[in-house]
């Protein structure tokens, strides 16, 4: 019988996974990128199974908005990524220290 | 039949996740989200959450992903060099990785979520529409937030757009308005010439 608990320990699951995709993956901008829509994801996941056992949907009605902003968001990153390409000729994170940060 | 059907989409899922940030193809990477995301579809269709778990496919995997890979396609990446720090940050990345898990499995893992204090729902008939009654909190009582969704969605087309925009001021290109604008007098321009005699 599938509980809440299931699906709470996956997304947390995959969540976990994306965090050390941020970390092994320090360099690549792009595989960055993958990795944060990987979190939002799994949070998805936990908001559709609370809005499931609740009977309320609302949860699922923040998934619809979660989307469109994370959609919103790898578009404009994407282009930010494409642009710093045409400038820097390089996409690794270790070299863009402009900024002196 | 229903937790055969979860262990599997959610072993799909985690699998390919952990492909997603361990090969080293960045296009590889980009196939195996899209796979991460068809589980993930399935399991938000065991959770009944038809019209979310379509438009997962249909926005990430037909739209979000394929810009993702025309960009990697687009970059000439230096795959060695991106990779140089991958064995030395592999413990630390384990390690936190263990430790947020922990810490959620801490909060979520308990009795507090289980069967007694959340209580499966009964399945919807066959006439039960997820998409209208989705669309019924959307339209009233989130009208106001869904406007502001499309407003998000504007200005995400708008930034994107006009931060690749390059203009080139030295290329050859049509200037349709002079085109056509042009007068035959710009074109052709008759001259009286004296007759000439021949030499």
């Amino acid at each position: 019988m599938l509980t809440l608990t299931h699906f709470l320990v996956l997304g947390a699951i995959v969540f976990s996974i994306s965090l050390a995709g941020v970390f092994i993956n320090r360099k690549n901008i792009i595989i960055l990128l993958m990795c944060v829509e990987l979190m939002l994801l799994a949070v998805n996941t936990n908001f559709i199974a609370f809005s499931h056992f609740l009977n309320d949907t609302a949860g699922q009605v923040f998934v619809f908005f979660i989307l469109t902003v994370a959609a919103a968001e790898a578009a404009i990153g994407l282009a930010i990524l494409v642009v710093l390409f045409r400038n820097k000729r390089t996409i690794n994170v270790e070299e863009l220290d402009t900024l002196k940060g | 039949m229903e937790t055969i059907l979860f262990y599997v989409f959610s072993t799909f899922m985690v699998v390919s996740a952990l492909m997603v940030i361990t090969v080293n193809n960045p296009v590889r990477a980009a196939f195996f989200l899209v796979l991460t995301f068809f589980a993930a579809a399935a399991i938000w269709l065991l959770l009944e959450a038809e019209f979310l778990a379509v438009i997962l496919i249909i926005v990430y995997v037909g739209a979000v992903m394929v810009l993702f890979l025309f960009v990697v396609m687009m970059l000439d990446v230096n795959l060695a060099e991106l990779k140089a720090g991958f064995v030395k940050n592999l413990p630390i990345a384990v390690a936190v990785a263990l430790m947020m898990f922990g810490i959620i499995y801490f909060v979520v893992g308990g009795n507090q979520f289980d069967i007694h204090n959340f209580v499966p729902p009964e399945r919807h008939g066959a006439d039960y529409s997820n998409i209208s009654e989705l669309g019924k909190v959307l339209y009233t009582e989130y009208v106001f937030a869904f406007e502001i969704a499309a407003v998000i969605l504007l200005v995400g087309i708008i930034a994107a757009i006009s931060l690749t925009l390059r203009r080139r001021p030295n290329t050859r290109h049509q200037k349709v308005e002079e085109q056509v604008a042009v007068k035959g007098e710009d074109r052709l321009r008759v001259i009286k010439l004296e007759p000439q005699e021949r030499k």
